[in-house]
């Protein structure tokens, strides 16, 4: 089992053997409505960690979606750009955004566990 | 300054509501449910909006105020039936607007209702330009509001018995309870509605009886993409001082017969625009793919000109796809022209269009 960590941007992560899955937490979706777009980086490219690597936009405004970790975008989730909506349903596991081959491992160790996330979350949300 | 509260505030609590200060008072921008259901919920169903933050501008008088109201609107009001309405604006003299509102004409003069980070500012013009003639308040005891979509004419009409016998864009006064109301058919949804001034002290039992009845309180979120899709202007977006009504494409509010005679404020330029044309112009703006372009994003021409702004731009939850409005330079300004509009950084295409996005469903005639 690999542990899902979390950024203080919302992004959670997800690491198999060098592949990891990012996503935004469900919290994030909260705090932003009804999700109407949705854009991902580009498959091939590489993304540096805290860099912007795509857009979500609710009807009232755009936020950037950073990456937690840096590597080489390997997979993009289409399914969210065609039907955002999703993002809302099910943030934490298929409304997914991309998928990146990571550069440094020991880029995992600066991200929060689930409980340090959600006390997070919920310290800077009152 | 403190913030003020509407008297549906603790209701808007109950709901769950998620409040912004807006123009001064804290109203509730949604729900539990979200702006897209409340948007989609309005246009099948019925929705209830709290817009008690605007102006309601009560000013008595007979004939005389006519002639002098005259003098500032763009309006025939001497040929105004009561119990009508009319859609204008307050101008300076370049015809600049500094307000658009509804005015209507009542058994003792005329209620006008104004945006609500306008209206202190529309009092003290208007009592200036009245020279004190005539009593005139802006009423803080009664609240405003809103019942808009297809279900609302048959839910307000259990509850108040009548309402449907009134035709868009006219109203009079009906009773709740002993207690007088006035409702207007009107709204800012493009759909069928009703706009209800209330006394404060049963705004709150009214609402709670058309919730009862199957409407649901519907947030200023959903009430602006509602607006959009409509092709309905926002005062402080699409209409300021820097815009004239033809500028707007407003010019259907404007009387014909009162720009042959020309002696309203603003009528030399209004004139002149109309004759000769003007250098930009508000258009709809239809992006092609899902890309939301928000106000202040440039538009540009196909040689990489730029020639516009857009206003007004968010998601249609009813059209399923962006939808915008903007000022262009007039040449572009002809349907389907190709545009460009960039959003961080990059240009995406873009057509002018028709407006409204979403076809209005007013009751022109009665139904019962």
């Amino acid at each position: 089992m690999s542990e899902v960590k979390y950024s203080k941007e919302h992004e959670w992560i997800k690491l198999e053997g060098d592949v990891a899955t990012i996503g935004i937490t469900k919290h994030a979706t909260e705090m932003l409505g009804d999700i109407v777009f949705a854009e991902l980086p580009e498959k091939g490219s590489n993304v540096e960690k805290d860099g912007t690597a795509g857009v979500v936009e609710s009807t009232k405004a755009a936020s950037d979606v950073y990456t937690p970790v840096s590597g080489e975008v390997v997979e993009t989730n289409q399914a969210i750009v065609d039907d955002p909506s999703k993002i809302n349903q099910d943030p934490e596991d298929s409304a997914w955004f991309f998928k990146l081959k990571i550069k440094d491992p020991s880029e995992m160790d600066t991200l929060m566990n689930k409980d340090d996330y959600d006390k997070f979350a919920k310290e800077t949300s009152a | 300054m403190n913030i003020k509260k509407t008297s549906l505030y603790q209701l808007h609590q109950e709901n769950s509501a998620k409040f912004v200060e807006f123009a001064g008072y804290q109203m509730p921008i949604q729900y539990s449910e979200g702006i897209v259901e409340e948007h989609k919920f309005t246009r099948n169903h019925s929705g209830i909006f709290d817009v008690s933050h605007m102006g309601q501008l009560f000013i008595y008088g007979g004939e005389d105020l006519i002639k002098d109201l005259e003098k500032i609107f763009p309006l025939d009001l001497k040929n105004l039936k009561l119990n009508h309405s009319k859609y204008s604006f307050l101008m300076d003299k370049d015809a600049g607007i500094q307000d658009d509102l509804i005015i209507t004409k009542t058994n003792e003069g005329f209620l006008i209702i104004l945006n609500a980070a306008c209206k202190d500012n529309d009092f003290k013009i208007l009592k200036e330009l009245l020279e004190e003639k005539y009593q005139m308040f802006l009423d803080e005891n009664r609240s405003l509001i809103a019942i808009q979509g297809p279900k609302s004419s048959q839910i307000l009409n259990d509850v108040i018995d009548g309402v449907t016998d009134l035709n868009f864009m006219t109203g009079n006064w009906f009773s709740f309870q002993d207690h007088k109301i006035y409702i207007t058919r009107s709204g800012y949804t493009g759909e069928d509605g009703f706009e209800i001034s209330i006394p404060n002290d049963f705004v709150d039992k009214l609402t709670r009886e058309l919730i009862n009845k199957g409407s649901k309180l519907i947030g200023l979120g959903a009430r602006d993409t509602l607006r959009l899709e409509a092709g309905l202007c926002l005062y402080g977006h699409d209409l300021d001082k820097d815009k004239t009504p033809v500028e707007a494409n407003l010019k259907w509010a404007i009387s014909k017969e009162r720009i042959s005679k020309g002696d309203f404020i603003g009528s030399d330029i209004i004139i002149k625009q109309l004759n000769n044309g003007v250098s930009k112009i508000r258009v709809g703006i239809k992006p092609e793919g899902r890309i939301i372009a928000r106000e202040k994003t440039k538009i540009f021409n196909q040689l990489n000109v730029h020639i516009g702004e857009i206003t007004s731009g968010t998601f249609g939850p009813s059209v399923n796809g962006p939808v915008a409005m903007g000022y262009i330079e007039n040449e572009f300004s002809k349907k389907d022209t190709k545009v460009f509009l960039e959003v961080r950084g990059k240009k995406h295409p873009a057509n002018i269009c028709g407006l409204p996005f979403y076809k209005k469903s007013y009751v022109k005639g009665a139904v019962k």
